[in-house]
């Protein structure tokens, strides 16, 4: 029940508040939706492959919005497919003609397996924005969970559509949804480079940075409004700060040797980032604002790829302090670092869950290199990918989902997956290889 | 037999300026390990080095003098053409046999103390992008401690890292990666 309730939108005019919150799923019904859950198909405008089925699956019947035809956006194509991707959810044919003012039969659509109905259209206005309307019905219940009339922008249809989609899983599940955050990565295409910011699902993509040189690391500002990142532009690696929406950049560490491996802190003040200007690769905290850097490791090795603890105290990093690259937690403040990883001998790229629960990583084993979750308070790191070039894992900001990058078909590409490894999904391809990919906060 | 080898090593370098570069390594060093890499260059520079080196018998041979990949006007043979630092896997040791190179270039530097270097460290594409640059960045902070100990000053050079960023050879076998594994010496 610690879940924010609203969605993230100004301009939501929620008319009906939930009845509860959240709605109590009987089990039975989540065991009988697996029993039955069979992949459904695919929207195949948005390449959503599911290779695996989930443990539970709500049942969810998306009708088509009335109208959705004349707005520049398929909204119950792009809401089914958000659902479809979180493993969460099943969706249930539905015919078309229903809208937010259909009178709905309770017995005749659970009679069609679902627990759950969303419907609504889309009008323009005079003023030239579009407004959306929607009502989800808890067919099990028989009643309206929500209804809601959002005024959107045409360029932000596509953002109104992933905030229903928030909705919906929010009062479904009782937590919050991802659909409406982006995810940023990079990709190269012959020699030029672009650092993307997208919707989560991969659309919507626009280009932050055009380089001919490489970029890597893109990391979210907590606020979700800027990027830091390593640019090679000048020769060297570079750390810079880039607003998301203005473009306005500024070169945030270049000193002496190399400048890397930037990750903000919780609270958005400082970064962590990793220079050699004093030794190999050492750890250093600075303000987002510059200045001089602190030095946090002291160690004759390598020590990168700092991660913070969701509380801010710890840092999680890569150091072959003992021989080959493992990952070791210590204080934000000073003192011993203490070894996290066990298995194998190269485990790097450490990403932390937003409950500060679950570590994911990549792992080396032979000539592979896999994505493996790990529950921090004990238990073994698990395998959740079948392919064998996995890096940069990135969690979801509800923690239920991981982005990281991969090769596919001879291609880099990106994929998402649930923590259990059941359900993943492939985004978008435009024929470029595509990396780094970092999964940016709730806000924006 | 060092005189030689030098001899045979600016023969192979002459090949890679005359644009053979690629052929040799896809035919060559696909069957040569990091460790024996100079033993099918040197085949190499018997058959074709005399064209390439110019040293007249062939008639239709032309050199190209690629200038983004060298540091100028640099003569096309001797150490001072050198400029590439090989290293074995995992390994950030400066063998001894790029030793007339660094003697070469930190001669240079010793005598014009207003000339700067950077030395540009890759690794192959195993691995993380992150380990990989502060892998690379040790592998130039080795040629740096090697050049500061033949006399060049600690401020005339930078040690940076492209990790794997920018391979020199494009290919996921050990004949690639064997190429990737450097460090460059850049003029500024």
């Amino acid at each position: 029940m610690a879940v924010d309730k609203q969605t993230p939108s100004a301009s939501v005019t929620r008319r009906t508040r939930p009845a509860s919150t959240p709605p109590s799923w009987p089990r039975r019904r989540f065991l009988g939706a697996l029993a039955t859950a069979a992949a459904a198909p695919a929207a195949a405008q948005f390449r959503v492959e599911i290779t695996g089925i989930g443990g539970t699956q709500i049942p969810v019947a998306v009708a088509t919005f009335r109208d959705e035809d004349k707005s520049p956006v398929p909204v119950a194509a792009v809401v089914r497919a958000d659902l479809q991707r979180s493993g969460l959810f099943r969706m249930v044919d539905v015919p078309g003609g229903f809208d937010e003012n259909s009178r709905i039969v309770m017995s005749e659509w659970r009679g069609r397996g679902a627990d759950a109905l969303a419907v609504g259209s889309v009008s323009r206005l005079a003023d030239g924005r579009q407004d959306l309307r929607f009502k989800l019905w808890d067919l099990v219940k028989g009643e309206e969970l929500v209804g809601q009339s959002h005024a959107a922008l045409p360029a932000d249809m596509r953002l109104a559509a992933h905030r229903i989609a928030d909705s919906i899983y929010q009062n479904l599940t009782g937590e919050r949804g991802v659909f409406s955050t982006r995810i940023a990565y990079v990709t190269r295409a012959g020699s030029r480079y672009s650092l993307h910011v997208t919707d989560a699902d991969g659309e919507g993509g626009q280009i932050a940075l055009a380089s001919p040189d490489p970029i890597i690391s893109p990391a979210w500002s907590p606020n979700g409004k800027e990027l830091a990142y390593v640019s090679f532009e000048s020769q060297k690696a570079v750390v810079w700060v880039q607003d998301i929406a203005s473009g306005q950049r500024r070169m945030l560490a270049n000193f002496r040797g190399s400048n890397s491996a930037p990750a903000w802190s919780p609270d958005g003040r400082d970064l962590a980032l990793t220079l050699s200007r004093d030794a190999v690769a050492q750890l250093y905290l600075m303000s987002r604002d510059g200045g001089t850097p602190r030095r946090l490791t002291q160690s004759s090795a390598i020590d990168t790829e700092p991660a913070f603890s969701p509380d801010g105290r710890q840092i999680y990093f890569v150091s072959d302090r003992g021989g080959g690259p493992q990952i070791y937690r210590m204080p934000v403040a000073g003192g011993n670092a203490e070894r996290i990883t066990f298995s194998g001998n190269y485990n790097i790229s450490p990403a932390i869950s937003a409950d500060g629960r679950t570590l994911a990583y990549v792992t080396r084993q032979g000539s592979a290199f896999k994505v493996m979750v790990q529950e921090l308070a004990g238990g073994s790191p698990s395998a959740i990918t079948d392919t064998s070039d996995d890096e940069s894992p990135s969690f979801a900001p509800n923690g239920r989902l991981l982005v990281y990058a991969s090769r596919a078909q001879g291609r880099d590409v990106l994929m998402t997956t649930t923590l259990d490894g059941k359900i993943k999904s492939r985004l978008l391809t435009s024929g470029a290889d595509m990396r780094e990919p970092a999964w940016g906060p709730f806000g924006r | 037999m060092p005189i030689n080898r030098r001899t045979l090593g600016t023969a192979l370098l002459a090949l890679a300026l005359g644009g053979l570069f690629a052929g040799c390594s896809s035919t060559k060093l696909d069957e040569a390990p990091v460790e024996s890499r100079n033993v099918p260059a040197d085949g190499a520079a018997d058959s074709k080095g005399p064209g390439a080196a110019g040293s007249g018998t062939a008639q239709s041979g032309v050199a190209t003098v690629d200038l983004s990949k060298q540091g100028g006007a640099a003569a096309a043979s001797g150490p001072l053409s050198q400029r590439t630092v090989y290293f074995d896997f995992d390994s950030f040791v400066v063998k001894d046999e790029y030793r007339p190179m660094l003697e070469a270039h930190a001669k240079v530097l010793s005598a014009n103390r207003s000339k700067r270097m950077a030395l540009e460290g890759h690794t192959d594409e195993r691995g993380g992008r992150e380990y990989n640059l502060a892998l690379g960045q040790k592998r130039a902070e080795a040629v740096l401690r090697t050049m500061v100990l033949l006399g060049v000053q600690d401020n005339q050079l930078e040690a940076v890292s492209f990790g794997e960023e920018k391979p020199a050879v494009q290919g996921s076998d050990e004949a690639a990666w064997a190429k990737n594994r450097r460090v460059e010496l850049r003029d500024r």
